[in-house]
């Protein structure tokens, strides 16, 4: 598949600060990509460079084979949405949607088609007279939708659009915005700080911390293979236990030796994290001889809902301490509580080591 | 193509704009219009316009009338560009010094042999010609004087007196032309050194100097001060209109200044202020001076307007013009440092 | 980390080069409108009378006066006073308007508007009815007089009152109530909600507040002319050496001098302002006041008290124009209301007026509100951005006697092609925009920071020209905010002395102007009518914006509605 846009070495300096330290980057045609990063990352500072809007200091973007990186927002191909919605809220839904056909000199016939195509396609086929005002925070969002994608960009740039709206129209839109993509096959980029929303929504998720990118993948390989320690805490939960690796598959945390996957890059010695997922440790069912065994009290024991997320004091030395989640099962079947003593397991195959 | 759409119509709404509040003065091509800057009264100029149009109806004038600090300011600052064809009615010592800067058109008028030889500028030809004097007397307000039990006064002497202590106002010279002729013509009464040690005593009653020499009489005639010192004029008309007011001529003398016609070098219309001149000199002009000015250029026009008291020619001090205007900064100087920079509200 | 890769060079859309086009094309007009009349003059201070090159002889003259130097500090004293009574006065007030049930709030607002509307005579000649030597309450002064450093005081508290009570409840309406719900929920005292919550939130708007009241009353002459008595501010200092002395060097001088404190305090304003901005989130949630019957009685007593001040003041101004002659007979008479009884243009230069009001308030927004926008959004061009803001933020910090001279000595230059304009109504009208640029250029500047800054970003990604964005979008989202700034230029054309006092010509005389004639002609009571003419005027105006509001712009404004 070819490369829709090709993102080289690109740099961005506000002043002394570095938003952008030399970031290469490949989206490929009818891709759905997440920028997903905490506040002050660099993530929408890439997607505003991207689409001109606050051009990068150095390095190119070439989009389809040309290079735009100097040109400005309007001679490039896409269109946008903002957490803001940035609906004109003077005009008519109708009016914001058909914006930018109307510069294209069609007929008024053909104009009222697509903006009428393009609200049945948002699922507010009625919305055309009103008001941005008259509509819901969620309404309002698809309305900009449509108005992105009206001209028929090549390239979707989504600026934490769902960030604004109550939990409940985030979780449907998601999905709405998703098959729409899925549907138009448009090359999106999405920006985002919700890793939830990055899970389910992207191809493949563009990890960024710090003004680079830690990590590029599709959302198993982020969240199963996470390539550093700050993707591993920023994608999901993760336990991080201090320790020094003794072998290249041997790492000693609080005196006691676990086993875990070959590590190649690291020297014995080496201070490391051994992490592990808290639905990872293994409760149930544990064989004599399984590796990595703990035994642990329950020191705390949070209902979340669905299953419970439960605090784990190693009975051999208090300050080493997992979090674990325990399904409403298991937690009947086993009699779990407070104080409870039990052991676990920490699956080897299933231990990432981070120096 | 766009930015250039949207940076014509700003244009055209800009210029549009300028036609409509701007430009659209009307274009009277038969007559000439003479602009005229004036510090006569308002009320003088309707009369003074339409007697002299009558008798040169090609002529059209134009007013701009403003304080006397104002029109010379803006003639001063004009000199560049004259904008003015003429003056008609402004101090001799502001005239006096556009003279000295080659702003004036010198020219002497047809008539104006028969005039005052004291009204005429000395030079040949004229650079001004005098049209009225005006003086700067003593307004006292017998109301007040009543109420207060305060006597008239009948000098200048009299006014240092404790009784009218915080009860005068007069023009602070540096900001008002009558305000200076009225100190100037103390110390040349006097002599400077009792002229100032005068002024030291006259300090202790003065309730405030005011900026304008016209409104010490009017305070005086609102009875918000029993006595002001400062343009006659004014006085007499607040008098006519009902002001419980008494002129008083300080029997020492006063200072006077005149009021004078001057053409402005550069003007456009030379021939029209020419005429313009030539009529201000004339005796049917020096009637119509004569209605609001105790004393007139021409010779025998004595129709002393109401409230005056008569025969002021007398009491009008020796005025030395030339030494007024080179030792006025000096003066100024002086009187600002014994009494502006010090002068905190008496009140309080 | 690769070899450094060239830096980009933006291109530029037709957008940014029209933009920018636009934006030195603004700095031009801005120049000649402002930059170069203002340096025609100041430069004057460099220079002897006979324009020989001096250096800074004048200042070392200047500074060595000790008079001027008690101006300076008369002028410092009165600004600190007024200031320190008008604030917490308006602070009040407009807390009043926004945070308590008023009957009849809308009535306490328009009071509050009405020293605008008035020229600065009309205070000066109202004190003098009611506190002069005459007066009807001289006997609550005591052994005082009303001439002097009280009576300044009080009549720039009037004037400068409306100002501080405009920006305070712009703050205050601007604070967001789930602030506090917090504080209630917490159980916080109300004196504790005041002084954590309250105060903070408004501090930006009362920092505004006191610097423009401070400089308002540095830079006016007017009422310190009619009712200063012997006490010396720096702003008649100018108008001693300009009008009396005819010495524009010195006045160039002082009106240097004056620049400098204002000067000073805009720049503090603006570094205040910069920070302001990241305070109002989007978010905030309107505080909707809760009736309690003692603090409504209480703020309902205040506002009427106050109310009450600025009708009496007003109410004198009437009753001075009707009477036949101040203070030896007071019986009744509509005389001073034929002007042409004491000046010769008579009503002509009402209509001048209202005409040259006309011509600022379209003329004046229009540039105002395109010159904001387009400042706001040029992207890039920092520099030349940086230079229109400063030229927009000079008028305020200049006497209008300084920039009314300067007019003359810049466009009736004869090398100047613009000299044609040189007594036109044409030139009162940029004169007067260029005076009251700075409060039209913030309002705008305001307006268009609030609403979404991507408007552009979205119209470029869909290849709309931004001029297009403007015109369709932009514009009518401002309407309220254009319609302000040009009532707000109306308002002041009508009343504005100082600058244009230079400038008219024989057929643009302006009743502003004529009042000041009149007075000084001794005729207060006509001087009093036009300055009632010239009140009713604004306030007509006033009330059919409001009225407009209410009925007509509702209707193209649906859009607001929820």
């Amino acid at each position: 598949m070819a490369n829709y846009l090709e993102v080289r070495s690109l740099s961005k300096q506000f002043g002394t600060f570095t938003a952008l330290g030399d970031v290469s980057l490949d989206v490929i045609e009818g891709e759905f990509v997440c920028f997903l990063g905490p506040s002050g990352c660099g993530k929408t500072t890439l997607l505003r460079a991207i689409a001109g809007l606050d051009p990068q200091t150095s390095g190119t973007i070439r989009q389809k084979g040309r290079d735009v990186s100097a040109l400005p927002p309007a001679q490039r191909d896409f269109g946008i949405v903002f957490q803001s919605y940035a609906l004109f809220p003077n005009l008519s839904v109708a009016d914001n949607v058909g914006y930018g056909l109307v510069n294209r000199r069609q007929n008024k016939g053909a104009i009222a088609r697509r903006v009428a195509e393009l609200l049945v396609l948002v699922g507010l086929p009625d919305a055309g007279p009103k008001y941005p005002a008259q509509l819901s925070g969620g309404q309002q969002q698809r309305v900009a939708l449509a108005r992105a994608l009206a001209t028929s960009p090549g390239l979707l740039l989504l600026d934490e659009p769902l960030s604004a709206l109550d939990a409940r129209v985030r979780l449907r839109l998601r999905h709405e915005i998703k098959a729409l993509q899925r549907t138009l096959g448009v090359t999106t980029i999405m920006v985002t700080h919700d890793q939830e929303e990055a899970l389910t929504m992207a191809d493949r998720i563009v990890v960024m911390n710090h003004g680079a990118i830690e990590q590029v993948g599709t959302p198993q390989e982020i969240y199963r293979r996470p390539a550093t320690a700050f993707v591993a805490d920023f994608v999901g939960s993760m336990n991080f236990l201090a320790g020094t690796l003794m072998a290249p598959d041997r790492v000693r945390v609080a005196g006691v030796d676990f086993a875990c996957p070959v590590q190649d890059g690291l020297a014995p010695g080496q201070k490391v994290s051994l992490c592990i997922r808290p639905e990872d440790v293994r409760v149930r069912d544990l064989p004599a001889d399984i590796a990595n065994r703990v035994p642990v009290e329950v020191a705390e024991l949070d209902f979340v809902g669905a299953f419970c997320r439960a605090t784990l004091k190693a009975r051999a030395t208090s300050d080493v301490s997992v979090t674990a989640d325990f399904s409403s099962n298991l937690i009947r079947d086993l009699g779990v509580d407070i104080g409870t003593k039990l052991d676990i397991a920490l699956p080897p195959d299933r231990v990432r080591i981070f120096a | 193509m766009i930015d250039r759409t949207i940076l014509r119509r700003a244009t055209l709404a800009g210029a549009a704009a300028l036609a409509v509040f701007g430009l659209a003065s009307p274009a009277f091509a038969q007559k000439t219009r003479l602009t005229v800057y004036t510090a006569l009264e308002n009320d003088q100029l309707d009369p003074f316009k339409k007697a002299f149009e009558a008798d040169n109806p090609t002529i059209e004038i134009a007013w701009v009338r403003d304080s006397t600090g104002v029109v010379a300011a803006k003639l001063m600052a004009e000199k560049d560009n004259p904008r003015a064809d003429i003056i008609w009615g402004l101090a001799a010592s502001n005239v006096g010094l556009m003279a000295s800067m080659g702003m004036l058109e010198p020219y002497t008028p047809a008539g104006s042999t028969a005039l005052n030889p004291m009204f005429l500028s000395g030079k040949s030809p004229q650079t001004w010609v005098g049209m009225d004097a005006y003086l700067s007397l003593v307004c006292f307000n017998t109301a007040e004087g009543k109420k207060g039990n305060k006597p008239v006064p009948t000098s200048w002497a009299d006014l240092i007196k404790p009784e009218y202590k915080d009860s005068i106002v007069m023009p602070n010279p540096a900001s008002s032309g009558t305000g200076y002729l009225t100190i100037a013509a103390w110390l040349q009464i006097m002599g400077e050194e009792a002229g100032w040690k005068y002024m030291d005593a006259l300090h202790q009653n003065i309730a405030q100097y005011i900026h304008s020499g016209s409104a010490p009489c009017v305070q005086a005639a609102k009875g918000e001060r029993l006595i002001g010192i400062g343009l006659d004029t004014r006085g007499a008309s607040e008098k006519t209109k009902g002001a419980p007011l008494e002129l008083v001529i300080p029997k020492e003398g006063l200072g006077w200044e005149l009021e004078v016609t001057a053409i402005v070098k550069g003007t456009k219309n030379l021939d029209a202020a020419k005429k313009l001149a030539d009529w201000a000199v004339t005796k049917k002009a020096n009637e119509l001076y004569a209605k609001t000015y105790p004393i007139v250029a021409y010779p025998g026009v004595a129709n002393t307007p109401p409230n005056y008291p008569p025969n002021l020619e007398k009491v009008m001090v020796k005025n030395d013009v030339e030494w007024m205007a080179k030792n006025r900064d000096r003066i100024l100087a002086e009187w600002t440092k014994r009494y502006d920079g010090k002068s905190a509200p008496k009140a309080k | 980390m690769s070899l450094a890769a060239p830096a980009v060079k933006p291109g530029m859309s037709r957008d940014d080069l029209m933009m920018r086009g636009g934006v030195v094309l603004l700095a031009g007009v801005l120049l000649v409108m402002l930059g170069l009349p203002l340096w025609s003059l100041l430069a004057k201070g460099f220079e002897d009378r006979d324009g020989k090159f001096i250096g800074l002889a004048n200042y070392v003259s200047y500074f060595s006066t000790p008079a001027l130097f008690q101006s300076a500090l008369n002028s410092l004293q009165v600004a600190s006073i007024t200031t320190v009574i008008v604030v917490p006065l308006a602070f009040l007030y407009a807390y009043a308007l926004t945070r308590t049930v008023l009957p009849m709030r809308w009535l306490f607002q328009g009071i509050s508007l009405i020293p605008i509307f008035a020229p600065s005579l009309l205070p000066g000649l109202a004190l003098i009815y009611l506190f002069g030597t005459q007066g009807f309450f001289k006997a609550l002064l005591g052994s005082g007089s009303i001439y002097g450093i009280d009576g300044i005081v009080i009549a720039q508290v009037f004037y400068c009152f409306p100002h501080a009570t405009l920006i305070l409840t712009t703050a205050l309406a601007t604070s967001d109530a789930r602030l506090y719900e917090a504080a209630d929920v917490l159980g916080a005292s109300k004196r504790r909600v005041f002084f954590t919550v309250t105060l903070p939130g408004a501090k930006y708007g009362l920092i505004s507040a006191a610097l423009v009241v401070f400089t308002l009353v540095m830079t006016d002459f007017g009422i310190a002319k009619v009712i200063g008595g012997n006490f010396n501010v720096l702003a008649t200092d100018v108008y001693k050496k300009v009008i009396g002395q005819q010495d524009f060097s010195m006045g160039a001088v002082v009106g240097m001098v004056l620049l400098a404190p204002a000067a000073l305090a805009f720049l503090v304003d603006r570094l205040v302002q910069r920070k302001q901005v990241a305070l109002l989130t989007a978010r905030a949630v309107p505080l909707v006041p809760r009736p309690k019957l003692g603090r409504d009685l209480f703020f309902t007593l205040f506002c009427a008290a106050v109310s009450a001040a600025i009708l009496t003041i007003l109410g004198m101004a009437i009753w001075g124009s009707l009477i036949k002659y101040w203070p030896y007979n007071l019986s009744l008479t509509l005389d001073n209301y034929d002007f042409a009884r004491f000046d010769a243009n008579g009503w002509e230069s009402y209509w001048n007026s209202v005409r040259m009001a006309l011509g600022a308030a379209v003329f004046g927004t229009v540039l105002m509100f395109t010159g904001a926008w387009l400042n706001e959004k040029t992207r890039g061009f920092g520099a030349m951005r940086g230079v229109v803001q400063f030229l927009a933020f000079l008028p305020m910090a200049v006497p209008g006697l300084v920039l009314g001279l300067g007019y003359i000595f810049f466009f009736n230059a004869p090398n100047n092609p613009l000299n044609f304009l040189y007594a036109t109504m044409g030139i009162l009208v940029l004169n007067t925009v260029a005076h009251f640029y700075t409060v039209g250029h913030l309002t705008a500047t305001t307006a268009l920071k609030q609403i979404d800054p991507e408007f552009e970003a979205v119209s470029a990604s869909l290849k709309v020209p931004i001029w297009k964005t403007f015109v369709r979008v932009t514009a009518p989202i401002c309407l309220p905010a254009i319609l302000d700034i040009a009532i707000y230029l109306f308002v002041n054309a009508m009343t504005t002395v100082s600058s244009v006092i230079f400038l008219y010509a024989p057929d643009t005389k302006l009743a502003s102007v004529a009042a000041v004639n009149i007075e000084e002609a001794g005729t207060t009571a006509a001087a009093a009518a036009l300055c009632v003419v010239i009140v009713l005027t604004s306030a007509a105006v006033k009330a059919a914006h409001l009225v407009a509001d209410r009925f007509l712009f509702a209707r193209l404004q649906v859009w607001r509605r929820r």
